[in-house]
């Protein structure tokens, strides 16, 4: 209101070449978006938003407990970097019992395609029974490899090979817990 | 869509296949080259310009040229040293004129057309001898089928001047490869040896993996992960429909390979996180497993008699090679050398096993007798692997990948005594090739 109080105050300016007193200050209160909201703020501005996801978000599980461990070069032991890992996968998992998970394993690009496939199985293989003894149910962590078919890293020496040397546990919601 | 093919031979083709000792019975023996480890002189060939129809004449006479000149042991009689050329098909044949050039075998032919079809006659000579090697031959195909009927004269021409089979006439499934190398887009495709006619078998939409043709090269067995998760499937070529052989559940089914005779395919199934060999029945689909071992078992290739099986293993803590009668038992391993071996593939003639081979960070194709002895490096790269052999057992063809984030799979063939190493002449990345049987 005062925006368009002021242009027609300026249109008449133009207009007549004088106005009978300057326009008043603005005065129109500033609504707090944040007003009114009991505990927990919560925006109603103009701006499109939402809530931060919190923990139960396969986001939060890739981005914050951690989906990838990796391998050493040809092995399929974790290492305890891993079993730190894997212990907090756990963790989460058995707090949130309505995602479920599938471990994919895989493998550097040097040795053969056949090869790397069943080595890529024995590292999800390997987290998968982590995860199970952990105390998180088996039916719900399916395992397959991908082999070097689906590289994290595409240079050609040890410091892409290290981090394609890995299993990736991506989870689900399954809805209906379990 | 394949279409049909319609190539029929006048003479009897069977007995022109039955190779040349007796075609040749003139004093002397029959004009062969020896192919041996040693260095090779190729054997000079003259290929004038074919009578008859210009156009197709012209193009079948450079398909037939590439075949024989592409295996290193031929090269040709350069068209401007052609003093000697006949007037004709028919006319007679002036020895002397193409000695004096130093051609050692002379190929003559003439292509007639009409509407949709066309008939290539050819003659082989031995300029030395003063004599045809072999009968005249008459080849009938569709016109769209020329280069068939182009492969078919070289199939000829090479195993009379070889004494060995020929594999021109022949096809190989191969996966192409396009996209960034962490999200690359794979699609199975049949083509030509030479890489002529390339024919996609299945769409973009999943990851396929490591094509194996049956022995009569009307079916294709390969991996695919359509359901998400890796398992079998298997196509006909002919009507491009695929169906799945094994289902999911909790294991991974890959690798797949047929038994010449196609009654069995042997094939990696993993389960709990270990692979093993299983067999199935192609005609009933029962399985059962051909090793039962804690270590990894995978890429199974049948002897040629169906009978055995060879496959890398890594119970002995290195991938290694190994063989086991299809009916079980203790597998023998035939592999002791530096590094780890693997993908053997068992030669259709039966003597030699194909193999990638990887010492330190450098891998190679080699070939070894059945029993492990005489090893032979062909190649070596940053990364070679997968060979599988022409159905003749001379060439292997294999996959190799250039490093780093643009390195693309190139395929090549080479000659089993290491020479004559190429890439095939193809416009897209691919690996993967399985080489199908020579085509009747």
């Amino acid at each position: 209101m005062n925006a368009v109080t002021k242009t027609a105050c300026a249109a008449a300016l133009l207009a007549l070449t004088a106005c009978a007193q300057p326009a008043p200050p603005v005065t129109a209160p500033v609504v707090d978006p944040y007003a009114n909201i009991g505990a927990g703020a919560r925006y109603q501005g103009d701006l499109a938003s939402g809530l931060l996801g919190g923990q139960a978000t396969a986001e939060y599980f890739r981005g914050t407990i951690g989906d990838t461990v990796l391998f050493a070069a040809d092995q399929t032991t974790l290492t305890s970097d891993a079993r730190a890992i894997l212990a907090r996968q756990a963790e989460w998992l058995n707090q949130h019992g309505n995602f479920s998970a599938v471990v994919q394993g895989h493998a550097e690009e040097t040795g053969t395609r056949e090869y790397n496939l069943a080595l890529g199985a024995r590292r999800a293989s390997a987290v998968q029974e982590y995860l199970i003894a952990q105390g998180v149910a088996a039916s719900r962590i399916r395992t397959l490899s991908f082999g070097k078919e689906r590289p994290a890293e595409v240079c050609s020496d040890e410091a892409c090979w290290a981090k394609n040397r890995r299993a990736v546990t991506v989870v689900s919601e399954t809805g209906a817990g379990s | 869509m394949f279409r049909t093919l319609t190539l029929t031979v006048s003479l009897a083709l069977s007995a022109a296949l039955i190779l040349p000792a007796a075609a040749g019975a003139q004093d002397g023996g029959p004009l062969r080259i020896e192919i041996t480890d040693g260095v090779v002189e190729p054997m000079s060939v003259a290929i004038p310009a074919f009578f008859g129809d210009a156009e197709i004449a012209g193009k079948i006479r450079d398909v037939v040229a590439r075949d024989l000149t592409g295996t290193g042991l031929f090269r040709e009689i350069p068209a401007e040293a052609q003093t000697a050329r006949p007037g004709s098909f028919a006319e007679a044949v002036s020895y002397q004129d193409w000695r004096a050039v130093n051609a050692q075998a002379l190929v003559t032919a003439e292509v007639t057309r009409s509407g949709d079809n066309i008939s290539v006659k050819f003659r082989l000579f031995d300029i030395f001898a003063g004599q045809p090697q072999g009968d005249g031959m008459q080849f009938d195909a569709r016109a769209g089928d020329w280069r068939r009927a182009a492969h078919k004269i070289a199939d000829q021409i090479y195993a009379r001047l070889t004494g060995e089979q020929p594999y021109f006439d022949s096809r190989v499934a191969f996966v192409q490869e396009t996209g960034p190398k962490d999200a690359r887009i794979k699609r199975i495709g049949v083509m030509d040896y030479d890489g002529a006619n390339p024919l996609w078998m299945t769409d973009s939409s999943s990851l396929v993996l490591a094509p194996k043709f049956s022995g009569d090269g009307r079916q294709i067995a390969y991996t695919s992960y359509d359901s998400g998760f890796p398992q079998l499937r298997i196509l006909d070529v002919a009507t491009v429909q695929s169906r799945p052989l094994t289902q999911g559940g909790d294991s991974m089914a890959f690798s797949p390979a047929f038994s010449p005779d196609g009654r069995w395919i042997a094939y990696s199934l993993e389960k709990g996180g270990n692979t093993d060999i299983w067999l199935m029945d192609a005609a009933s689909g029962a399985q059962r497993p051909l090793t039962e071992a804690p270590s990894i078992e995978t890429s199974p290739s049948f002897s040629p008699d169906g009978r055995r099986v060879v496959f890398e293993s890594d119970r002995s803590g290195t991938p290694q090679l190994y063989i086991v009668g299809i009916d079980g038992g203790e597998p023998t391993r035939i592999s002791f050398g530096e590094g780890r071996y693997g993908t053997p593939v068992w030669s259709p003639k039966g003597d030699l096993i194909a193999y990638t081979h990887q010492i330190g960070d450098r891998f190679r194709i080699g070939v070894m007798r059945t029993d492990g002895s005489d090893q032979k490096t062909l190649t070596e790269s940053f990364l070679d692997e997968g060979p599988t052999w022409a159905p003749n057992g001379r060439v292997v063809m294999f996959t190799r990948v250039t490093p780093g984030g643009n390195g693309q799979p190139r395929l090549h063939s080479v000659d089993i005594t290491g020479r004559n190493m190429r890439p095939l002449d193809l416009d897209f990345a691919a690996s993967d090739p399985s080489w199908g049987p020579l085509l009747p």
